[in-house]
């Protein structure tokens, strides 16, 4: 029993390799949003055109939140075509898609909204006020509200059709249901 | 064609390496000469092509050869000649071959040194070096190949990170690889003792200078690194325990403890089990330091690329960890070694003592950067562990191993009299309360700097009363002054060299503690012409300017600084490089002994009419790096050959 | 386009937000140390491990503006700690709060610290009373301080 007791000595550094391995399976950038589920930070800010917008007129509908910036190149220049798509094929059925531009110059917006032809809403957030409601680590980053007003899903990185459609379709069945 | 050459060069050493090792187990299990002999010409054969490698990367770097793909990466048309250079280990495939080229050089060093004197243990120790050596070719071949080719060739490459173009960037990783390099030669002789089972102290006295050798470099490259840190990255500080610094300031902690209880062995023959886990441990933390850099599991500013060289890495860290620990076990019996002490106040429970505290340190930095990991596993929530920890826990600890600097060097071995005690600590402690008494007196009121004063002074008075009294020994038997202090330095080098790297450190504690305690800062934002005040210096915003410079563009501000007079123009500005995202900050400031004027530019307006601008006035900072150079000149005292005492 | 054109477009669109400096700006006078205070134990969201206090980036110092207004309007730093962690999870603390699973952060290395001495202690006590027997004569004076002026003059003869 003593003798085979010194066989601990290597056994020991078993667990740290085991905790080290453990860690390829989890990515240190991929942080989970305490958001989720709560309702969402109401926030009233000027849109590019200077028109007011708060967010409590939208309650009722479900209402998709994108974080972006123009510098935020290519994530957000991929993502700007999927987002006015979708705000065009779902606007009549009650969807409300919302841009936020952050850290960013009002001009170098303006020329993206321009650019990418955009004509869902978008504000901007100079004093990253709303970023840090919700909980905003880089951009793009899109919440999805439901009827209710909370969120519901956090995604990171360039929203995709896919993404965008099963989402809502799920937030707008959840609303007509019972 | 340059990329073929060169992946060909390093098949050809991956080879050489994988036989040479072979070759030198073999010979030392046989006792064949002309076996160890082939093992060594192939040893020759890999530092010859690693270092061909080496030029060929060089080469490609300086004539822009985008066909190999790791050029085209790290460098373009507009990166300067000496940013070229550097550019060669700036990321992860050329640091490897840096790496892979040191570890070469440390093999034919170990050869040409211990041919001869280490009949035993050399063949092992050898076949270790080629081992380690083959793996990390085995890395430069399959994970992270510097030489592939990029089809088609672009006309111009992406260019270096810009955080890396600085001057820093030449010595720091350098410095840093040499110490982490350097410990693969302790290790490989303790593999040596254990495989042999000559645990004894052959080993050790083989690898003291070794150890020393690869303790400056690190420590050279811990400091290089913090200075670095200081003035390109634009956040005021030296370092943030991040998990890259800690993965190097390990080593350096186990390192140290092993440096001090070598000398029990070496004195009293104790604690052989211990010293060998200590170069163990601190290989392991070496390749665990890689790992962590380059795996890029748990987050860090260094952002690394990852891939399978994590794995890689962990497999090899796994290996040699079951190994080396499976060995210990192994020879377990050989361990038991009978020490006898005739009282608890004696230096061996002063030395046992600084190697807990070390020990429980970088225990600390170890935990503190895994547990994040830790957390996840358990219970699924994210957490962070950063500066704020771990300088709580670790504050204690350090205070605590600079108190025990002042004891272990002057307290007598076995059994240290009342007399001895008061012959050596009465002056010591006298002063020390002295000086904690005089910084309260002073205005002083942070508990942490009037302990800080009072153990440095402690420690200080303790070497200058060891130095006084052995310089007198000298004066009596009529030396004068001067070459008795200097024979006194360089015939006990090692003892003295330490005194001075404590002398470093010392310095370095009062740099931290006040930088830490009494540093100030404030952001404000200017109008043109506008001055604010911080710590009674006023500084004037005059103004933006913008700079083209060759693979850049530079947003400059202007801010005239006076204290009632004035001081100068600070240019802090904010770059933009075609390949990031984000501006990197470029820092200015005016730095002093007593303070640092360190200023930071933020938002600006685009016509130059007002700006933002962080201001820091950071305290004693100067003294670390002072501290620095204090403690690697004594790191050079200490590593001095041996003068054969002949009498 | 050339590089540096592309980067100076770069610069154009990134920079000054003009007219709206985000930093920096409050009506009431706020303590700037409790500011950086609290801003030290803050993540910095965009540069994963800086803290908020000493981070460079535009992200950090409008999170100081906020920490700032919050201070202003006359919340605890409590408080201002409480609706930053709301927002980002306890990821955003730099050091986890002692409570739960968090406390084996904080106590395992004094653990360690403890059973090192004890360790140390246990060694020491073994080596003091193991051996049997004879005893070397007490030393009177510091050993090893005469054998090194000994060695000393020995070298010099």
């Amino acid at each position: 029993m003593k003798r085979l007791r010194r066989w601990l000595i290597p056994l020991a550094a078993v667990p740290v390799l085991v905790l080290l391995g453990y860690g390829f399976r989890v990515s240190p950038r991929d942080i989970p949003s305490p958001l989720v589920g709560r309702p969402a930070p109401g926030f009233a800010l000027a849109t590019l055109e200077g028109a007011p917008l708060d967010l409590a007129t939208h309650r009722g509908k479900v209402v998709v939140v994108n974080f972006w910036a123009s510098w935020c190149y290519p994530a957000c220049y991929e993502e700007a075509p999927v987002l006015e798509r979708n705000w065009r094929g779902y606007r009549e059925r009650g969807v409300v898609v919302v841009g936020v531009d952050i850290q960013d110059k009002r001009e170098a917006a303006v020329k993206f909204v321009g650019d990418f032809g955009l004509t869902f809403p978008v504000v901007q957030d100079l004093k990253g006020a709303v970023s840090v409601d919700y909980g905003v680590y880089g951009v793009p980053e899109t919440f999805f509200l439901d009827s209710q007003g909370r969120i519901r899903v956090k995604h990171v990185g360039a929203v995709t059709d896919d993404v965008f459609r099963t989402t809502v379709d799920r937030l707008l069945a959840e609303a007509a249901g019972p | 064609m340059t990329a073929d050459l060169g992946y060909g060069m390093t098949l050809i050493a991956l080879g050489l390496a994988v036989y040479g090792g072979v070759a030198a187990g073999i010979g030392a299990r046989t006792g064949r000469l002309a076996v160890i002999e082939s093992a060594q010409h192939a040893a020759l054969g890999v530092f010859v092509l690693v270092t061909s490698c080496f030029a060929l990367l060089t080469y490609a770097f300086l004539t822009f050869d985008f066909s190999v793909r790791y050029v085209a990466t790290n460098t373009n048309l507009g990166t300067p000649f000496y940013y070229r250079i550097t550019g060669v280990w700036g990321a992860l495939e050329g640091s490897i071959i840096l790496w892979s080229w040191m570890l070469a050089l440390y093999t034919i060093i170990l050869i040409v040194r211990h041919r001869v004197g280490a009949r035993e243990l050399y063949p092992w120790a050898l076949a270790t070096m080629l081992g380690i050596l083959a793996f990390f070719l085995l890395v430069m071949t399959v994970a992270a190949p510097p030489f592939q080719r990029q089809v088609p060739v672009p006309a111009d490459g992406r260019g270096l990170n810009p955080l890396l173009e600085d001057t820093g960037m030449i010595t720091h990783p350098v410095a840093l690889y040499l110490g982490f390099t350097g410990f693969t030669v302790p290790f490989a002789f303790a593999m040596a003792a254990l495989i042999t089972g000559r645990i004894g102290d052959t080993w050790l006295v083989l690898t003291r200078r070794w150890t020393i050798v690869a303790w400056y470099f690190l420590s050279l490259g811990l400091l290089i690194g913090g200075w670095w840190s200081y003035h390109v990255l634009g956040w005021g500080g030296y370092w943030a325990w991040d998990p890259v610094e800690n993965a190097a300031f390990m080593p350096w902690l186990t390192g140290t403890a092993f440096l001090h209880s070598v000398m029990i062995q070496e004195r009293r023959r104790m604690l052989r089990l211990w010293n060998i886990s200590l170069v163990i441990l601190t290989f392991g933390l070496t390749l665990f330091g890689t790992f962590l850099t380059r795996s890029g599991i748990i987050a860090s500013v260094h952002s690394f690329t990852q891939g399978s060289i994590g794995i890689l890495f962990l497999g090899f860290l796994a290996l040699v960890l079951l190994t080396a620990l499976g060995l210990v076990a192994w020879r377990w019996e050989a361990f038991r070694s009978e020490g006898e002490l005739d009282s608890v106040v004696s230096r061996e429970s002063a030395f046992l003592l600084n190697n807990v505290l070390l020990v429980a340190a970088a225990f600390t930095v170890f935990f503190g950067t895994v547990f994040p990991l830790l957390s996840e596993a358990v219970r699924g929530v994210k957490v962070s562990v950063g500066a704020p920890f771990f300088n709580q826990i670790n504050v204690p600890l350090f205070l605590s191993l600079v108190f025990l600097m002042g004891v272990g060097p002057l307290i007598a071995w076995r059994r240290a009299s009342l007399e001895n005690l008061k012959r050596n600590f009465f002056w010591p402690v006298a002063l020390g309360i002295v000086a904690a008494a005089a910084a309260f007196a002073l205005g002083v009121r942070s508990l942490l700097a009037v302990l800080t004063f009072a153990t440095t002074a402690f420690v200080a008075v303790t070497i200058a009363v060891d130095f006084t009294r052995a310089t007198r020994a000298r004066l009596r038997v009529g030396e004068s002054l001067l070459p008795a202090m200097g024979g006194l330095l360089l015939r006990h080098h090692r003892r003295y060299g330490g005194f001075v790297v404590h002398l470093g450190i010392l310095i370095i504690a009062l740099g931290v503690m006040g930088s830490h305690a009494w540093s100030v800062q404030t952001e404000t934002t200017l109008r043109r012409g506008e001055t604010a005040e911080l710590a009674g210096y006023r500084f004037r915003f005059d103004g933006l300017t913008a700079v083209e410079e060759s693979n850049h563009f530079k947003v400059v501000g202007a801010f005239t600084v006076s204290n009632g007079r004035v001081l100068g123009v600070l240019r802090p500005a904010k770059k933009f490089y075609p390949q990031e995202q984000a501006p990197i900050a470029y820092v200015d400031y005016r730095l002093g002994l007593r303070e640092d004027l360190y200023l930071v530019l933020g938002d600006f307006a685009r016509d130059g009419s007002q700006a933002t601008v962080k201001v820091q006035v950071n305290r004693l900072v100067s003294w670390i790096w002072i501290g620095g150079v204090v403690l690697t000149l004594g790191a050079l005292l200490a590593i001095l050959p041996e003068r054969h005492k002949s009498a | 386009m050339s590089r540096v054109a592309i980067a100076v477009l770069i610069a154009l669109v990134l920079l000054g937000s003009t007219g709206h400096p985000t930093a920096a700006q409050t009506a009431k006078p706020v303590n700037e140390d409790l500011v950086h205070d609290i801003a030290a134990q803050l993540r910095c969201v965009v540069c994963q491990n800086l803290s908020v206090a000493d981070s460079p980036s535009e992200m950090a110092s409008q999170m100081r503006a906020i920490i700032r207004e919050r201070l202003a309007a006359g919340e605890s730093p409590a408080d201002v700690q409480r609706y930053f962690v709301d927002r980002y999870g306890e990821w955003i603390l730099l050091s986890p709060p002692r409570r739960g699973f968090n406390l084996l952060v904080w106590l395992l290395p004094l653990a360690a610290v403890v059973v090192g001495l004890a360790a140390a202690a246990a060694l020491v006590w073994r080596w003091t009373h193991g051996h049997r027997g004879i005893r070397p004569p007490p030393v009177a004076v510091d050993a090893a301080m005469s054998e090194r002026i000994r060695r000393e003059l020995e070298g010099r003869s």
